[in-house]
């Protein structure tokens, strides 16, 4: 069975290494800061006990004042997971770093998540659309595009 | 002496027999040495996510049966669990085993095609194909017997399926489990140790382990690079703690793996099969569930051992009759991210292989 | 070219390709009126031409999403499409006369379907295979499908279903043979 890690605890490991880069936590995810992202991603998938070598999943969720990333990582070693999330609240121009460097599984999910969603993915080596078409107005799956 | 040779991009796609669908590839070719690839997709965007923000929660169904349509029963499965795992919602006995039954099926309906395609695009044009649409017609048959359906099946319903198997079921899906061993042998015999099949797939197309798993690989593709993961056994749903099967893993992860795979899944999951069908427990075949469910606010990612790799569903809820958000992990679709990498140094005709050993539905890359 | 100015110029022809096809192009169905005027000798040519014609169909690969799989079933040894002259699946437009458009298509993909079909030669005829190439479906509110092929190109068929039935596939092509067998080179 894969053991969800508790967020709180995990939280609690990195801000003892990151302090300030926690912007909340609850059992089910950790809510980390957009600045500090790609620090936080890395210290997870590189401490040998968390060991999150397996990004799963990675999706953008439009709560109307802000966009919510998600990042489901799993260690194939430990078998255990976390879910990570960053918020990004420009509307305008929602930003945050990408992990492709990391994961390279980022890399088609961070430009559907741009296509769809319209979030930047600061570092991405090919951003642009990858299921609609050049010239395409809007992002299809921010709640406001009807 | 080498001679180097201007960069030649070929289009390949989206109208082309070996795309299986309308995927378009394009190459950059050095000579007939594949340089780069880049994958263009979205030829079959349909919106789904979008769609399902608008549907009820039982209304989604019939929208997941038409991600990948070569194992439609196997994403209504995963939604399900997904959206059960939302609202806490128990599953009766009989209901888990059927649909265990389903899922298992529909992998073997799926990895024939698999299997079939890819010998296909070996160039063993239609031959190989007919042999296994032989018995994927008789997997189609059962699943008609059950929802009427040969393709697009909307069985599976939110705390069960949506009725008891008929009397008839059950004894021709004995006659098959009986029967299928001897037409994977057959294929065995025909295909596994074949001259021209071991020239062409071995040491084709590598994916070593860490870049697999980097590239978050599933499925057989993840399994053929020599990683044991299978979330049927790392992270068990339904009652799949239950049975006994094995994982088989590849050694290397060439085309040739990959295809060893699926071969010895299918016969994993014939065994899973007679083992759901001894134990088949009597009882209801769905638990009570409002029409209109509304889950408690929230959200959950509920992910299967779909036959392509990890599907996944990641749902938001807002006590709504309709999900918040709707997000599908399509594993053909992160799969396709390690394609670069297997294909480089090969020739044209080997991407086709190796594009072919990923077992790709275009319905689930571009949703 | 590089490729992104490759990837603009198909985003505009594909935004021009909406615009204009915003309404169905009129079936080509005047076949269904019974009484068509033909004359005695072109009669004899028109049957022993439209005789051969619809017995020997070739089809072009054109699958798009869920029906492809029951047109391939059709084409497997248990439907056996091959019983009404239709051997083999053609790859290349240029070999074939006859496209089923099996399953949803998007605008993306549309200036593609319109190209193969201009690349068929004459004369040719269109089978919309399922509900999505009909209407476009369960998908038909969707931001990216269009609405039923016929705003890209003419239909002579419609087969319902999600996906038809081999047999509902079947069924469309003995439609298209009865249409061709009425067919007369005079209008042509």
């Amino acid at each position: 069975m894969t053991k969800a890690l508790n967020g709180e605890e995990v939280a609690k490991k990195i801000a003892k290494k990151f302090p300030g880069s926690i912007a909340a936590a609850d059992k089910a995810a950790v809510v980390v800061t957009s600045k500090s992202l790609y620090q936080v991603a890395e210290f997870l998938k590189n401490t040998r006990t968390l060991d999150f070598d397996y990004l799963t999943n990675l999706t953008a969720v439009d709560y109307t004042d802000y966009f919510e990333v998600v990042y489901h990582l799993i260690s194939l070693r430990h078998n255990h997971s976390v879910v990570l999330k960053a918020r990004c609240y420009d509307r305008d121009k929602p930003a945050v770093p990408s992990v492709v460097s990391l994961w390279r599984a980022a890399d088609f999910q961070e430009r559907e998540a741009y296509d769809l969603m319209g979030i930047i993915f600061e570092g991405h080596p090919n951003l642009k659309r990858l299921l609609l078409w050049e010239g395409f107005v809007g992002h299809p799956l921010r709640r406001d595009y009807l | 002496m080498a001679i180097r040779t201007e960069p030649f991009i070929l289009n390949m796609g989206p109208q082309h027999p070996s795309t299986h669908g309308v995927l378009r590839l394009r190459v950059t070719l050095d000579g007939e040495v594949v340089t780069d690839v880049e994958l263009v997709m979205g030829y079959l965007h349909r919106g789904i996510e979008k769609l399902g923000e608008n549907r009820t929660y039982a209304q989604i169904i019939p929208l997941t049966d038409r991600l990948d349509y070569v194992a439609s029963m196997t994403n209504n499965f995963a939604y399900v669990l997904a959206v059960e795992k939302l609202a806490g919602i128990e599953v009766p006995e009989r209901a888990e085993y059927l649909r265990i039954i389903m899922a298992e099926m529909m992998r073997i309906a799926n990895h024939l095609m698999a299997v079939g395609f890819f010998l296909n695009d070996l160039g063993a044009m239609m031959t190989p194909v007919l042999y296994m649409w032989r018995e994927r017609e008789k997997l189609l048959d059962l699943f008609e017997m059950v929802c009427g359906q040969r393709l697009t099946y909307n069985y599976m319903r939110i705390g069960g399926v949506s009725h008891d198997i008929p009397e008839e079921f059950l004894p021709a899906l004995k006659r098959f489990v009986a029967e299928m061993p001897g037409f994977i042998d057959e294929y065995d015999r025909l295909l596994s140790q074949n001259e021209v099949l071991l020239a062409r797939t071995k040491g084709v197309g590598i994916l070593p382990k860490d870049t697999a798993i980097n590239t978050a690989a599933s499925g057989p593709v993840l399994r053929a690079s020599d990683v044991k993961w299978d979330i049927r056994r790392a992270d068990p749903y339904s009652i799949y703690d239950r049975f006994d099967f094995e994982i088989p893993v590849g050694t290397v992860g060439d085309c040739y793996d990959r295809y060893w795979v699926r071969m010895q899944e299918m016969r994993q999951s014939v065994r899973i099969l007679e083992q759901a069908i001894a134990q088949l427990p009597e009882g209801e075949a769905c638990a009570k569930v409002p029409q209109l469910l509304r889950p408690p606010v929230g959200e959950v990612y509920g992910h299967i051992e779909a036959p392509k790799g990890e599907l996944g569903f990641h749902l938001v809820s807002d006590n709504s009759i309709a999900p918040y958000r709707f997000h599908i992990r399509a594993p053909t679709l992160i799969n396709m991210t390690a394609l670069k990498d297997m294909a480089i140094g090969w020739k044209v005709a080997d991407l086709i292989i190796i594009l072919g050993s990923i077992d790709v539905c275009l319905g689930e890359i571009d949703r | 070219m590089p490729l992104k100015e490759i990837d603009i110029a198909e985003g505009l022809k594909i935004n021009s390709l909406m615009e204009a096809s915003q309404q169905p192009i009129p079936d080509p169905d005047k076949w269904l009126d019974e009484e068509i005027r033909r004359n005695v000798l072109i009669t004899t040519v028109d049957y022993v031409l439209d005789w051969a014609r619809s017995r020997s169909l070739f089809p072009l690969m054109f699958g798009l999403a869920c029906c492809a799989f029951e047109m391939i079933g059709a084409a497997a040894s248990r439907f056996d499409i091959a019983r009404f002259g239709m051997d083999i699946f053609r790859w290349s437009p240029r070999q074939a006369d006859l496209m089923i458009v099996a399953g949803t298509l998007t605008w993306k993909m549309a200036p593609a379907v319109k190209l193969v079909y201009e690349q068929m030669p004459e004369p040719k005829w269109v089978i919309a295979m399922g509900q999505c190439a009909i209407s476009g479906g369960p998908f038909r509110e969707s931001y990216s499908v269009v609405p039923g092929i016929n705003r890209i190109i003419p239909v002579d068929v419609y087969v319902p279903g999600c996906p038809p039935r081999p047999e509902g596939l079947l069924h469309g092509i003995r439609k298209i043979h009865e249409k061709i067998i009425r067919e007369s080179i005079k209008k042509a």
